[in-house]
């Protein structure tokens, strides 16, 4: 048995890491919340705001994704939405905030355990469209920065990781450094089975998650 | 790492060949007489059920009989039932290798998987490295030794084969035969139950006769210490595998969008680009590219000269770079000048190097030589061989031959491939830059001067551009696989 944990809580274990994600902060009333976003320089308008809790699987489904919320009276409103909105059987729920982040191209990047070789790390073509367009490459965690490096290397939209579009090519080292990071967190970290860093967002070059999804052993979550 | 020795699996100095009768339909008689045939210089002892005599060769009716110390190895052709016995009966006797052709065994239902478990604890307690059951056998050049249940033998050479199918064992001993690039050693792993794949190549990876290792595997049991072990032998040996069962029954069902990514034949490819497995799309390519390795330097870059008599074969060539690691070099500003003094001014000017027709005696050898010996490239790929020899063969198999000039120029055309192929060999190793050679004559026309002199030196010829690009791609993933690492 595995349970996955909220957006909130994979944030801060894979941020922990050095994995690069969108600034957020988090609070479990709207006052809470506003506090936080306002004492967060890192935290900018517009921002994003959505309703985490382990039992809250389909956030977009049930509109507890809050999008373009321009200046606080807006972030205000929509926290006292969220909280309303909550389930009795959502459990524990939280609001998360995050600066949206702007980029037209979207990775994929996440640990899975295998079945034959164990804990892997993936990169990908990503966003909505991953599962369509297949465009993956694993490696076996942990890896080196040189595993890294040869995993961007080996996909083969590699147009995409040029300069497009007027934004500037990928920086390779960022994304290296993102991928070591990953893997770390699933060396270090207890009972992992997978994680979904989907999507990445490349802002101005460097890859921003701005989701991330932690799926871990019960035995271990219950600890 | 196994704790077994394979030593006296590959080069035995006495054989046991056990279920030996003189009816030629049955496995021992045949790999009695593989063995005689393939030369095996060892001793050789049959045994059947009863004393009686096959091949002119007397068969022994027990194990008791063979000679304290004599034999190191047994082949077991036997009904499962009695083979704890005979294995018994040759340890004590010497024997610390065994290879079971005998089937009975796991691929049998529930009492095989009964007889494989006691089969590997009786390994452990005799301390007899086990291969098989339910194998075909073993083939060890260096010891002139085909012990197999089918065909064929193999040309002596630097190819070391572990194999997860036997069938795929004889698939890459036809090519070996029909490229002439030889092999040192051949395994059937059969049901594993003791040694598997990582055990032979971890073996091979030791063995002085040995320099590339070519793998056929489709199931993968400890994923994790495969990948270990495999990747230390790349880091020491180029280690070429192909796999079978590699396309995915379809999406599984995972909580996680990596997990949804996750294939089999992903997650294997990854694993090999990891470890520096030099993975072959098919058993074809997978042995060419063995058998480039064998008889040619790596690469040391991406930079590929390709050198050809006629346009339309290098187009083809560097159309097949595409997706590739590969890229035709521009030509540097030196190696041009010296190659636009070689030819006439039609030639082409450019990355591939087309000659046009504009070729003497001695051109070929000396653009292959002026573009291997450059430091700034990495690789030769010459197309045309054997044209001139194609030519000469009509003009040998027609009614005018010998008489009008046509011996003379036969014999001057078919000289000339023989030069080219030779020439390419030569070269290579002098220069430690790999020439690959390909023309559709190597399949076509083996007979042919050119494809037939390279099958002579046991060099390796490909059947066209797009496979010798191919070879040469994995070849230079692994060079870079190293070079990124240090190696």
């Amino acid at each position: 048995m595995s349970i996955t944990l909220s957006e909130a809580e994979s944030r801060r274990v894979v941020a922990g890491h050095g994995v690069p994600v969108s600034p957020f902060v988090t609070g479990t009333s709207t006052d809470e919340v506003i506090a936080a976003a306002n004492a967060d320089s890192t935290v900018v308008y517009p921002v994003v705001a959505k309703l985490c809790g382990r039992a809250i699987a389909h956030k977009t489904e049930r509109g507890l994704v809050k999008l373009r919320l321009a200046d606080e009276a807006a972030l205000r409103s929509a926290c006292d939405d969220l909280f309303a909105a909550a389930r009795p059987d959502d459990g524990d729920v939280e609001v998360l905030v995050s600066t949206m982040v702007d980029g037209n191209r979207e990775l994929i990047a996440g640990l899975n355990d295998d079945p034959q070789f164990g804990l892997t790390i993936m990169l990908g073509v990503g966003g909505i469209l991953a599962e369509a367009i297949r465009d993956v490459v694993f490696r076996l965690v942990p890896i080196t920065e040189v595993d890294a490096g040869e995993m961007i290397d080996d996909l083969a939209t590699q147009r995409l990781l040029e300069e497009f579009r007027g934004e500037p090519a990928v920086d390779r080292q960022a994304l290296v450094e993102a991928l070591v990071a990953l893997a770390e967190v699933g060396e270090q970290e207890a009972g992992v089975r997978s994680i979904d860093l989907n999507p990445m967002i490349l802002v101005d070059g460097k890859p921003v998650a701005v989701d991330a999804l932690i799926e871990i052993d019960a035995a271990e979550a219950s600890r | 790492m196994t704790n077994y020795d394979l030593s006296t699996l590959f080069d035995p100095k006495g054989i046991i060949i056990t279920g030996v009768s003189n009816h030629p339909g049955k496995f021992g008689f045949v790999t009695l007489h593989n063995l005689l045939v393939s030369g095996y210089e060892g001793n050789i002892f049959p045994v059947g059920r009863e004393p009686s005599e096959a091949l002119g060769r007397p068969v022994l009716g027990s194990i008791d009989e063979v000679p304290d110390g004599a034999a190191d190895m047994i082949f077991i052709c036997t009904p499962q039932a009695i083979n704890e016995d005979l294995l018994r009966a040759a340890a004590a006797k010497g024997v610390t290798a065994a290879f079971f052709a005998a089937a009975g065994y796991r691929e049998a239902g529930p009492e095989g998987v009964e007889a494989e478990q006691r089969l590997v604890a009786l390994a452990d307690e005799l301390g007899v490295a086990v291969a098989g059951p339910n194998g075909q056998g073993v083939v060890s050049t260096p010891s002139k030794m085909c012990a197999q249940i089918v065909a064929p033998y193999a040309p002596a050479g630097r190819i070391a084969i572990a194999s997860q199918s036997g069938n795929f064992v004889s698939s890459f001993l036809n090519l070996s035969h029909h490229t002439g690039v030889g092999i040192s050693r051949a395994v059937a792993a059969g049901n594993a139950a003791v040694l598997g794949i990582a055990d032979y190549v971890e073996w091979f990876a030791d063995d002085p006769e040995t320099d590339v290792c070519l793998v056929y595997m489709e199931s993968v049991d400890n994923g994790r210490e495969m990948f270990d072990r495999l990747r230390a032998v790349a880091e020491r040996k180029p280690v070429v595998v192909v796999k079978g069962g590699a396309s995915d029954a379809g999406a599984r069902a995972a909580a996680s969008h990596t997990g949804a990514l996750a294939s089999d034949d992903a997650v294997f490819d990854g694993m090999c680009r990891q470890a520096g497995l030099i993975r072959a799309r098919d058993v074809e390519e997978a042995f060419e590219t063995a058998a480039t390795i064998a008889t040619q330097p790596l690469p040391k870059g991406d930079r590929v000269v390709v050198v050809t008599t006629v346009g339309g074969w290098g187009v083809a060539a560097v159309d097949a770079m595409a997706g590739s690691r590969l890229e035709a070099t521009p030509l540097p500003d030196d190696l041009y000048a010296a190659i636009d003094e070689k030819l006439p001014p039609r030639w082409s000017k450019n990355n591939p190097i087309d000659m046009a027709g504009g070729e003497t005696r001695d051109t070929v050898p000396e653009i292959m030589e002026l573009a291997a010996a450059h430091p700034d490239v990495d690789a030769v790929l010459f197309l045309g061989l054997g044209i001139q020899s194609n030519t000469a063969a009509m003009m040998r198999e027609g009614e005018f031959y010998p008489d009008h000039g046509l011996e003379r120029i036969v014999n001057f055309h078919e000289r000339q491939d023989a030069r080219y192929a030779e020439a390419a060999a030569e070269i290579s190793q002098r220069t430690g830059t790999p020439v690959l050679l390909a023309t559709e004559l190597a399949n076509a026309r083996p007979d042919n001067a050119g494809p037939a002199a390279a099958h002579a030196a046991g060099q390796m010829c490909h059947s066209s551009a797009g496979r010798a690009i191919r070879s040469l791609d994995l070849m230079a993933r692994y060079s870079n696989w190293r070079r990124s690492r240090g190696l």
